[in-house]
């Protein structure tokens, strides 16, 4: 049994069993009682110092396919190596992959990185299509699919909607209830289409979807609002329009993953307007690694404005692997100075909420009842 | 020094003053600029690459014209062939500055009213703001007042001395945008802090005034980071900041 402590002490990660490294996708681990040995199967539970477990829901995670051979034309090359600039520019050295792990990692390696090796209790899984840069897409619902039936408890399975698809659209949507229960969808504002290069939530044609999603119970929508990509200018992005979706849709919640940076100030802005739109951590996480002040500084303006209930951690993996963002966030506090100026905390409550309570709420999981059934498929593997 | 030497240090001097408008930072200093071809005729080519494949058109295009613009100055330079490599619209680019086409014309079709002139303003002016900042903290850091900071003159803030060693260059990084921003020409007696449109500052709306300024600073310093961590992660070399190639022997 191997304990790694923090300097701080404020968190222990417990690894119970042996042999880390061989984990096969049958480990599993987060056995309740602590010191409790499973032959080899390994257990991670994430425990405060007075011991207390923390449920932690990923917001945002992907099943890539970037291999060369999936690559239609250079963008597809280009736009992996994009990702990979933001994986290089902010991991930390120890967590660096090497490029062709990252363009294909496949089920067996994600599974271990967010649940074995990291953190992780559940996932929202989300697809990013970009048929346009790769031939089977970038990371499609139904490719994500693949990973959940297999792990159907670890899972919530997002899907997504092209408003400019008009018709198709809206069965499409109706495919996604049918086939996958979707309760959410990440939409990708920016994405190009043909000649078009970007859509808006408040277009006539999103307008019908969200219409629709309402009558389906498909609740929760995160909108890609975050760093330039794609567009020419950088209007794609702007968050206006999750302003008019967001009033004229009151019983849809809206996810503003990356929280809108690099317009803060705008989707903050919106956030106190609107209650029911909320921030992904998405990317803004892990700026705690190389710039922990700035991420202070921004977690502050969001505790201050839509305060800790409205906040979702993403690992956004497998740009990053949710271990090192966890754990660094988990051991993190804001300054004085910054606690002071803005008369806000990242306490522990706020760090539960951040990790896993706001989006369990979101997507109707009962955080008992999940851990319990988590516990049992263990306890029934390990068994086997 | 032979005149092909001189003539590329001059260059580079004009190169220094053009700005990355999101990063705040001379595309010199960035590493961005990868080669110079300097001609008989007075024919300069400049290569550059930015961060990445996708940077925004619009940024990508304010700088090659900026670059053409700043080095068609020399006196004996006859034409500026920009090259920006590694791009998605490089060649559009690359085309269109060379033939002094504007922004709309190359790309009119697929882009929003902004013209390159407003984005210029907009990046001139969180410039403005993210500089007053800096200098405000610094003297809020050594106990200045809100009553005394909103009283100090242009003249005074020039001769005012700071322990701190990035003082100097925070001092004058603020006092070029503040110079620039100035409706007129900026007198020693003019305050040193102003809002956005000229108006001097008041103390009691001093806080809420560092709020704004601090919003813009995050909305940068996030653009700034991610730019400047993928073209560390593009140019693989952890320091780039000296990445200009030094001269041939």
């Amino acid at each position: 049994m191997a304990i790694f402590r923090r300097r701080d002490d404020a968190m222990t990660m417990t690894r119970e069993g042996g042999s880390a490294r061989i984990a096969t996708d049958h480990d599993m681990r987060r056995q309740g009682a602590p010191g409790a040995r499973q032959g080899n199967r390994e257990t991670i539970v994430y425990r405060t110092k007075s011991g207390e477990e923390i449920f932690i829901i990923d917001g945002h995670v992907h099943l890539w396919d970037a291999s060369p051979e999936n690559q239609r034309n250079i963008h597809g090359k280009q736009f992996i190596d994009c990702f990979y600039g933001y994986h290089s520019a902010l991991s930390p050295k120890e967590e660096l992959w090497p490029k062709a792990k990252f363009e294909k990692y496949g089920i067996k390696t994600m599974y271990r990185d967010l649940f074995v090796d990291g953190p992780d209790d559940m996932a929202i899984i989300q697809p990013t299509y970009l048929l346009d840069f790769y031939k089977k897409g970038f990371n499609t619902t139904e490719q994500n699919a693949a990973i959940v039936q297999k792990y159907p408890d670890r899972f919530i399975l997002n899907g997504a909607f092209d408003p400019r698809d008009g018709e198709r659209a809206l069965d499409h949507l109706h495919e996604l209830k049918e086939s996958y229960g979707v309760k959410g969808l990440k939409l990708y504002t920016a994405e190009w289409k043909g000649s078009s290069r970007g859509w808006k939530l408040s277009d006539p044609d999103a307008y019908r979807c969200f219409e629709l999603c309402e009558k389906l119970g498909i609740k929760n929508i995160h909108v890609h609002k975050g760093p330039t990509i794609t567009p020419l200018d950088r209007d794609a992005f702007d968050v206006a329009d999750v302003d008019h979706a967001a009033t004229d849709f009151p019983n849809l919640n809206f996810i503003v993953e990356h929280v809108g940076l690099p317009r803060l100030e705008d989707f903050c802005w919106i956030a106190v307007q609107e209650a029911n739109v909320y921030g992904g951590l998405a990317v803004a996480m892990a700026f705690i690694h190389s710039r922990p002040r700035y991420f202070a500084e921004m977690i502050a303006e969001l505790l201050f404005w839509l305060g800790e209930d409205r906040i979702l951690f993403g690992s956004d993996y497998a740009i990053w692997t949710p271990k090192w963002l966890v754990e660094k966030f988990m051991a993190f506090e804001l300054p004085e100075d910054i606690r002071k100026e803005r008369g806000v905390d990242l306490s522990l409550i706020a760090k539960k909420k951040i990790l896993g309570l706001n989006a369990a709420k979101l997507y109707g999981i009962d955080v008992e009842k999940q851990k319990k059934k988590l516990k049992t498929a263990s306890n029934k593997m390990a068994a086997d | 020094m032979d005149q092909n030497e001189i003539r590329r240090l001059e260059v580079l001097a004009r190169l220094d003053t053009v700005t990355d408008p999101e990063l705040d930072e001379s595309v010199t200093a960035l590493g961005f600029i990868k080669d110079i071809a300097i001609d008989v005729a007075g024919d300069v080519e400049i290569s550059f690459r930015l961060p990445t494949y996708w940077c925004s058109a619009n940024f990508a295009y304010l700088m090659t014209d900026d670059m053409r613009g700043a080095v068609g100055a020399l006196p004996w330079v006859r034409a500026v062939r920009p090259r920006l490599l590694d791009h998605m619209y490089a060649e559009a680019i690359n085309e269109g500055v060379a033939r002094g086409a504007s922004f709309k014309d190359v790309f009119g079709a697929e882009i929003t009213d902004d013209t390159l002139e407003a984005l210029r303003l907009k990046f001139l002016r969180k410039s403005f703001q993210r500089r007053q900042e800096a200098v405000l903290r610094a003297l809020l850091e050594v106990s200045w007042t809100p009553a005394a900071l909103v009283r100090l003159r242009v003249g005074e803030l020039g001769a005012l001395v700071l322990q701190a060693p990035e003082w100097p260059t925070l001092r004058q990084r603020y006092v070029e945008m503040r110079t620039r921003l100035a409706r007129t020409p900026l007198g020693g007696d003019d305050p040193a802090f102003v809002t956005l449109d000229g108006a001097p500052l008041v103390p009691e709306r001093l806080v809420a005034h560092l709020e704004t300024l601090r919003a813009v600073r995050l909305n940068m310093e996030f653009n700034g980071a991610i730019c400047r961590g993928l073209l560390a992660a593009r140019e693989s070399a952890p320091d780039f900041t000296t990445q200009f190639p030094s001269p041939p022997p």
